[in-house]
């Protein structure tokens, strides 16, 4: 299947989804006023990926700034990867976050409270 | 021309960064956002500081852009959606004041919303931001009933408002969110 790749703008984050190595990652900043738009093609991406997953999916969240749009947006497709991981993948999320940035390592553990999936909690120098 | 002075020194003694009076669009949002951006990196700020007053002020701002659309305007003239945005900064504190009309009839539940977040400690913000994060239903408009908790969570400080009756059916709503300065 055919790899997502978007690039980033002022308001929206960087995206990679390799389906060939099972890698999923978004990354700068996820802040449009209306993000349902924005993240409908990377959930109908995940559905065609889940038919035939690699047997490790890796997503690495490298988000410098998200709203409370996104956050639901940003659950939503936990909650999908979720669903995934009971099949024929093993999902696991590597949450970047910058030194001393504690807001973005709470939001991580507020997902990690959520979801359940294996969060690894990964700090930087920068994102 | 002398008003124009007294504008001046009134922004001057009020220490405000930024300000922007009219109609709030996406375009206008990621104009201001691009200013203050440079605004904050040029005073050289913090990064955890920085990060905290840009993502407050992006709440701020796309509750004033939802807002115009919302059943809280709907009987309100084009005059009359325009908004006020004020970011200022003191030594301790960075301050962001927003100000918008609204019909008088939505007033109660916006203030029930306010006093509730305002009557959370840390702990139970974080709480009440987890349930309606999971629970809570996204709009058509995407707005997830989470800016407030968010902006109240990230601030560390209560939201201070105020409504003011203009007409019978129209109130002005202003809201001053606090940034203390980290260390």
């Amino acid at each position: 299947m055919e790899n997502l790749n978007l690039d980033g703008s002022a308001k929206t984050p960087t995206v990679k989804f390799d389906a060939a190595n099972g890698v999923l990652e978004l990354k700068g900043r996820s802040i449009p006023e209306n993000s349902i738009e924005f993240y409908k093609p990377l959930n109908d991406w995940i559905d065609a990926y889940a038919t035939g997953p690699q047997p490790n999916t890796i997503v690495d969240i490298k988000l410098e700034y998200f709203n409370t749009s996104s956050s639901k947006c940003i659950l939503d497709l936990f909650k999908q990867l979720e669903k995934l991981n009971s099949g024929n993948t093993e999902v696991k999320i590597n949450w970047y976050f910058e030194e001393d940035d504690e807001d973005m390592e709470e939001a991580g553990e507020d997902y990690q409270a959520i979801i359940d999936l294996p969060f690894k909690m990964i700090e930087v120098e920068e994102i | 021309m002398s008003q124009v002075y007294d504008i001046y020194k009134k922004l001057e003694e009020r220490n405000v960064l930024l300000s922007f009076k009219g109609m709030v669009t996406s375009e206008l949002l990621t104009t201001i956002l691009q200013i203050m951006e440079s605004k904050l990196e040029h005073i050289d700020e913090k990064p955890k500081t920085r990060k905290k007053v840009f993502n407050i002020l992006v709440e701020c701002l796309q509750n004033l852009y939802h807002h115009i659309d919302s059943d809280s305007t709907k009987n309100i003239s084009k005059e009359e959606r325009s908004a006020l945005l004020m970011i200022a900064k003191t030594p301790t504190h960075y301050l962001i004041t927003t100000g918008n009309y609204m019909e008088s009839d939505q007033v109660s539940a916006l203030k029930d919303k306010l006093d509730l977040v305002n009557s959370m400690n840390k702990d139970e913000l974080k709480t009440y931001y987890k349930k309606v994060l999971n629970e809570g239903q996204m709009s058509e408009k995407g707005t997830a009933g989470l800016g407030m908790i968010d902006i109240a969570r990230k601030s560390g400080e209560k939201l201070d408002y105020n409504f003011l009756d203009v007409k019978e059916t129209t109130t002005f709503f202003s809201l001053a969110v606090s940034i203390p300065e980290t260390n």
